[in-house]
């Protein structure tokens, strides 16, 4: 085994990592297998599960898979796929393709309507969330709100948006919300190719889309893998949408977090929203490996 | 310039001899859902300007002087609820809380409260209150044989009705409406909505947004109109006809004929939405408790109905047909009732019980009717000239039903509730709705606790 130059001798080094880590296995290692077990038990906070949580096996599970519940209305499989299309539409396509959408449409232009829509896009990135919850609760109002105000300016009828297209609601607001981030990862991205392989593809007479296709997209490959996997594990564990839709109507906007949150925090049943957050958890470190192993492959073609 | 450690020493002396007599001050912190000017302003008043004022006099001159701080909470009693849970989980929290009595059973079960004389000792049985509050009020705040609060009061629940508007839509005798059936209810209902097309006559509870209040002002008074009660001899009813009467109701109330705002039982804040409703007279008939009369619709509220004493009436919630209702009465109404418990992880329990004891002492008591006329614990309070109190006590008192003081209670609720939004959503029919609250609530209690009325009377 080849020996290993570190500046510093071993023990020093994980003594220096040790205060790091005593954090890291306090707060997220220790409650970590703390959820694992409570899942496997009914414990509660109020109720006689709180006195004397007994071990279930795998009850909490079972029921959440139990095919003749599993896609009704408040349900776990309803919940998933619900989160699904969120993710899909908000994270995926509002925010990654209008980031990079807006990154590339401004990239290499200086003027005062780029600031503008960067700020602005960065402002709704910044506030705190439940000042953007009000502000948005306003905005879709069915009698008072802007939104409908303009509709009904342009000689369209009212729309009720949080009634019935609350699913739709969501995914503009967490697009208007995160955008953002992707548009400044990007441009950054943008900012890193070489000026000269453009230049050159120019000369050669290639058009626009040619430029995206050819040089841009597979110069910020990896950009595009890792503002992916970000945002949808982001996405898939918000819990903003709470503040506007409170995961109604009738559940129709109740997303994985949110189910988590009423089981264990409203009905106070510790044992199966602990069921729910590992699962969670699993699927969440399933996106990490399918998208660490795409950043992996491509940078091996590369 | 330089300054003598002696003078310091001196200074700090001087701090300290101050600061003991401070801190030795016990302070004893209160809650409850009431906000100045707000939700329950009354209990603010009257602890603000009577129960504090005077409960440090009375503890100043006993020479155990104490401060009362009082915090105000705003949000809804589901979230009070869930942060009462959370702080006593912790051994945390106030020392004084006001609490729902049907909070207690799933509190005390769970270990989160404890039983008055556990948390303060023999003063508790000594009080001379009791005796003027019956056993049946005292169970409100009551499980399993121990006593963990004291009770305020009860209440009655009824439907409020807009005699104005029932006039202007041409229903009979609308000065003194009083339907017999929910067949009359609804007839009333689609006559008002004939008149207005824009408005939605009939309001009853229904959806988890509302909480208890769908569980009680809703579905209680309809199922108890039908004979049954969700919980009969000790167990839990999960499939019956008159659960399926009950949800068809609530479709052709909210979904069939849309003579109810189905919006208003699905948004976040329905319940002030049907309030600010009725006070506009969009909505002419709600399901409500005295509360309503006491407190939300008082004058100067932010729900006041303009000129209440001549357009706001109330009439009996009949049965579903005249003699189907629980024990074969032709109207029913359910109780439930409010009160304060001491917190068990309180660090003073006596002069916390001693202020228990004070709030619920006669002349504090009489004090609160002049805030707000109640009906209160105590049978040596009268509620001042209040007809309305005095009438509806009268008449709906020997009429009401209570819900079971049972740990499971709480969570078959949650399930009530989600029932109802199942229906009124128009997400599930009336038979789907009711086989997945079957499934539900025998997950929580277990089948042994459950039974099906439409398979008993099949066999």
């Amino acid at each position: 085994m080849p020996e290993r130059r570190t500046i510093l001798p071993l023990r020093t080094g994980l003594l220096f990592l040790a205060p790091a880590a005593a954090f890291v296995v306090a707060f997220i290692v220790l409650p970590f297998f703390w959820v694992a077990v409570v899942s496997f038990t009914n414990r509660s906070l109020t109720g006689l599960g709180a006195l004397h949580p007994h071990f279930v096996g795998l009850t909490n599970y079972l029921r959440l898979f139990n095919p003749s519940t599993f896609l009704q209305p408040g349900q776990f499989g309803s919940s998933l796929l619900i989160t699904a299309q969120f993710v899909l539409f908000s994270a995926l396509i509002g925010q990654a393709a209008l980031g990079l959408l807006l990154a590339w449409l401004f990239y290499r232009r200086e003027s005062w309507v780029k600031e503008t829509v960067q700020t602005l896009a960065i402002v709704a990135w910044i506030i705190p969330d439940v000042v953007v919850a009000f502000a948005w609760s306003a905005f879709l109002d069915y009698g008072q709100g802007t939104l409908n105000h303009i509709v009904t300016a342009f000689g369209f009828h009212r729309v009720d948006w949080l009634l019935g297209v609350p699913v739709l609601s969501i995914i503009l607001f967490n697009t208007w919300r995160g955008t953002a981030f992707s548009m400044l990862l990007f441009s950054s991205a943008l900012g890193s190719i070489p000026p000269s392989h453009l230049e050159t593809a120019e000369v050669t007479g290639a058009n626009a889309w040619q430029k995206l296709r050819d040089i841009i997209l597979p110069l910020i490959r990896t950009h595009i893998v890792t503002d992916l996997i970000l945002i949808t594990l982001w996405t898939f564990n918000t819990f903003t949408p709470f503040l506007i839709t409170g995961g109604g109507p009738a559940f129709r906007t109740e997303v994985v977090s949110i189910l988590t949150y009423r089981i264990a925090f409203k009905y106070f049943n510790f044992g199966s929203g602990s069921a729910i957050g590992m699962i969670m958890m699993l699927i969440n470190l399933a996106f990490a490996l399918i998208y660490l192993s795409l950043l992996r492959r491509r940078e091996g073609t590369r | 310039m330089s300054v003598h450690p002696r003078k310091i020493l001196l200074a700090l002396g001087a701090l300290v001899a101050f600061a003991v007599p401070a801190l030795a001050q016990t302070t004893l912190t209160i809650t409850c859902r009431c906000v100045a000017g707000g939700v329950n302003d009354a209990e603010v008043q009257w602890l603000q300007n009577y129960v504090i004022p005077n409960f440090e006099k009375a503890m100043a001159d006993k020479g155990t002087p104490v401060k009362v701080a009082l915090t105000q909470f705003g949000g809804t009693d589901e979230a009070l609820k869930q942060q009462y849970a959370l702080d006593l989980s912790v051994h945390k929290g106030y020392d004084v809380m006001a609490f729902d009595g049907f909070w207690i059973p799933e509190f005390a079960s769970g270990g989160l409260l404890k039983p008055l004389e556990t948390v303060a000792g023999s003063a508790v049985a000594g009080w001379d209150g009791w005796s003027h509050i019956s056993t049946g009020i005292q169970d409100i705040m009551a499980y399993d044989g121990h006593r963990y609060g004291i009770a305020n009061g009860t209440d009655v629940r009824m439907i409020f009705y807009r005699k104005d508007i029932l006039q202007k839509a041409g229903v009979p005798n609308a000065d003194a409406w009083q339907p017999t059936s929910w067949q009359d209810i609804l007839d009333t209902a689609q006559m008002v909505k004939k008149a207005m097309p824009d408005s939605y006559p009939l309001q009853i509870d229904a959806g988890t947004n509302m909480g208890e209040a769908t569980t009680l002002q809703g579905y209680y008074m309809l199922i108890l109109g039908t004979g049954e009660q969700p919980f009969m001899n000790g167990k839990w009813v999960v499939k019956s006809q008159g659960i399926l009467d009950t949800l068809n109701f609530y479709k052709k109330i909210y979904v069939d004929t849309k003579v109810g705002d189905q919006r208003v039982q699905l948004v976040k804040d329905g319940r002030n939405q049907s309030f600010a409703n009725f006070r506009d007279g969009v909505t002419s008939m709600l399901v409500e408790s005295d509360w309503f009369y006491r407190s939300v619709t008082k004058p100067g509220s932010e729900f006041a109905v303009a000129n209440r004493d001549q357009v706001m009436g109330w009439a009996k919630m009949p049965a579903e047909k005249p003699g189907m209702g629980v024990r074969g009465q032709s109207f029913v109404t359910a109780s439930g009732g409010t009160g304060w418990v001491l917190n068990p992880n309180t660090a003073h329990p006596a002069e916390a019980w001693d202020l228990l004891a004070f709030m619920n002492g006669k002349a504090a008591r009489d004090d609160f009717e002049t805030y707000q006329p109640t009906i209160s614990a105590r049978d040596d309070v009268p509620v001042p000239n209040n007809p309305f109190l005095t009438n509806t006590a009268k008449t709906l008192l020997p009429l009401t039903v209570s819900r079971p003081n049972n740990d499971a209670y709480a969570k078959v609720s949650e399930q009530i509730q989600l029932m109802t939004e199942n229906v009124v959503s128009g997400q599930m029919s009336p038979q789907q709705a009711m086989d997945a609250y079957a499934a539900a609530v025998t997950q929580i209690v277990g089948a042994d606790n459950t039974v099906d009325l439409l398979k008993t009377a099949s066999n």
